[in-house]
């Protein structure tokens, strides 16, 4: 997925004079292509993600469209306010290109692990907040970030993701993606969790139960009335993320149905990675195991909340005379 | 070393009408708003009215023309120097002052992009606008035009690691249409620099990271002219003014007198008194 978007960099700045790619000091050949055919449109700075990215701010309101890219947890946590102002204030067209979201570097450990990139950027006023499943996804709505008014985070995953987009389905930024229609329930899914999703609703019809999946591409706007269209129908809606439940998906979603005021409400669960800094090694999918964060945990959370929904006694709604 | 001009005390500067009257056009808005941070303003003034009268080109009936020389106030809290050279030059009314700090007005204790005609970038976060100038003049570097950044910055800023990151940025794309003065006023919000976080060497520094660097007294218009008037010092460097001043400078119970850093509930009495002082100068 990295060396997709990176890749569509090079292809943005061919078609457009205003892209500049910034790169915090990555690895040597980087982008070379880029580098040298345009290279005025080729920065690589050092170590020093706060000016990077208020440099950014300053060549943006000059006209150019800067496209930052560094480990998504130094494009996030380090210059958390230089985003804050001189990117979300100043509504800048700046992109953040987020290399290993998630649990990626699960083997480089804590400090590496952007586990909370989605939470803090959520909160940042005029922030556009994107997690592509797979490379093919990826392209399609790269091309779309030059539109973008204010600034973009881009959240990639490994790389040599499973392709599970569809062409035929429309992509477009701040529009969910119903993947799949299901009476019974709807898992909601952001970046790669959209194969975990899939996966698991395959699961629940070899046992009888219709789940519809959608992909929610876009963090930041959120669908809403995409989410609610497709929740009015079902008893249960689970989240699936590769993210702190603290704040992401799982939350942008709550917020949605606490306030919708559902009758009868719908029974409601998260899946992600709880409130604790990972403590283990291994691989990305080890930890995502670790966290129950897989089809077969998803599909019996489905099966869980639904036996829930039936063991219930039917809210009745009485009208005043 | 690069030649520097020695300081002439600061203390020894005697205020002409023009100084006088753009600190009454300060009085004036810390007065409306009743307060403001009156020490950092009275320390620029010098500063920005030889930047805006006699080196920078602009046009305040077209704020945003594009080959326009760029300003960039880090210190974003002496923000009330730069609305009085502002209105003073009309990229707004005067009147614009009475109304700093009230909800109807675009003038609040911190500059901000998009509301102040002239005002280039929000600042009132230390250590961002001197990045954001990178920008701007990188942006003039890629494209082959000519204008250029000045950017005003505390000395308490330096302490802000974001600074020395710009500065190696600044120097190693050799930014010399970019210009940085450092209001050496030596006073911080807790006390002298030297107490808090000392700067010394501090023109030493400046030259190691890749700048060319003089001195100047900063409230000595004739000294800040001839020295604006030799950027860039060096082709291929940025250039760095340390300008030694005095925070409060203007008026003789403010000057250095830390308790007039920032000051809330201004009185009208405190307010005829800063007028009277000035006067006095």
């Amino acid at each position: 997925m990295r060396k997709t978007s990176l890749n569509m960099v090079y292809e943005l700045a061919k078609r457009d004079p205003r892209v500049v790619f910034i790169g915090s000091d990555l690895g040597p050949d980087t982008l070379k292509q880029l580098k040298a055919e345009l290279p005025n449109q080729f920065l690589m700075e050092g170590v020093s993600e706060a000016n990077i990215v208020t440099m950014a701010a300053g060549l943006a309101l000059e006209g150019k469209i800067p496209y930052i890219n560094t480990i998504a947890t130094f494009l996030t946590r380090r210059c958390f306010e230089q985003i804050v102002l001189d990117l979300g204030l100043h509504r800048t067209k700046v992109r953040l290109i987020g290399s290993g979201g998630g649990l990626v570097y699960a083997p480089l450990g804590p400090t590496h692990l952007a586990t909370d990139d989605i939470a803090i950027l959520r909160a940042v006023p005029n922030m556009t907040i994107l997690a592509p499943c797979d490379a093919d996804e990826m392209r399609r709505l790269m091309w779309q970030t030059l539109d973008v008014d204010g600034p973009v985070y881009i959240r990639l995953g490994k790389g040599g993701d499973p392709i599970v987009s569809r062409a035929d389905l429309p992509c477009e930024i701040g529009r969910a993606i119903p993947i799949r229609d299901g009476r019974d329930a709807l898992i909601v899914a952001t970046g790669i969790c959209l194969q975990v999703a899939l996966e698991a609703a395959a699961e629940l019809e070899k046992q009888g139960v219709a789940a519809g999946v959608l992909h929610v591409h876009t963090l930041k706007p959120l669908d809403a009335a995409a989410f609610l269209e497709k929740a009015a129908p079902v008893r249960v809606i689970l989240t699936i993320e590769e993210h702190t439940l603290v704040g992401g998906l799982g939350s942008a979603v709550a917020e949605i149905i606490a306030e919708a005021g559902f009758n009868p409400a719908k029974r409601f669960k998260r899946i992600g990675i709880p409130d604790v800094f990972p403590d283990q090694y291994g691989s990305q999918s080890g930890l995502m195991k670790r966290y129950g964060i897989t089809a077969s945990a998803a599909a019996a959370a489905v099966l869980n909340a639904l036996k829930a929904a039936r063991q219930e006694t039917p809210t009745t709604t009485y009208c005043g005379s | 070393m690069t030649a520097t001009i020695s300081p002439a005390t600061p203390e020894a500067i005697a205020l002409d009408s023009r100084s006088k009257s753009l600190r009454r056009m300060i009085v004036r808005a810390l007065a409306a708003g009743g307060r403001g941070h009156l020490g950092a303003a009275f320390s620029v003034v010098e500063i920005l009215r030889v930047l805006y009268d006699d080196v920078m080109q602009f046009d305040p009936r077209n704020p945003r023309r594009p080959d326009r020389d760029r300003f960039l106030l880090s210190k974003g809290h002496g923000c009330l120097a730069l609305y009085a050279i502002l209105a003073d030059k009309g990229f707004f009314p005067e009147a614009e002052l009475d109304k700093f700090c009230a909800a109807d007005g675009i003038l609040g204790g911190h500059p901000e992009y998009g509301k102040v005609p002239g005002v280039e970038a929000s600042t009132g976060s230390l250590g961002h606008g001197f990045s954001m100038g990178v920008g701007f003049a990188l942006a003039a570097k890629l494209d082959g035009r000519a204008h250029r950044v000045f950017i005003v910055m505390g000395d308490g800023e330096c302490s802000e690691g974001t600074i020395w990151e710009a500065a190696l940025c600044a120097s190693k794309h050799k930014l010399d249409q970019l210009t940085l003065l450092i209001d050496y006023n030596k006073q911080q919000t807790y006390g002298t620099i030297a107490e808090v976080q000392g700067l010394e060497p501090l023109a030493a520094k400046w030259e190691a990271f890749g700048f060319s660097v003089r001195e100047v007294n900063g409230h000595d218009v004739g000294a800040l002219r001839s020295t604006l008037a030799a950027v860039p010092f060096a082709p291929g460097k940025p250039s760095a003014i340390i300008c030694h001043t005095i925070k409060g400078k203007g008026a003789s119970f403010t000057e250095g007198n830390l308790s007039w850093h920032h000051r809330t509930k201004v009185s009208s009495a405190e307010a005829a008194s800063l007028l009277a002082a000035i006067e006095g100068e």
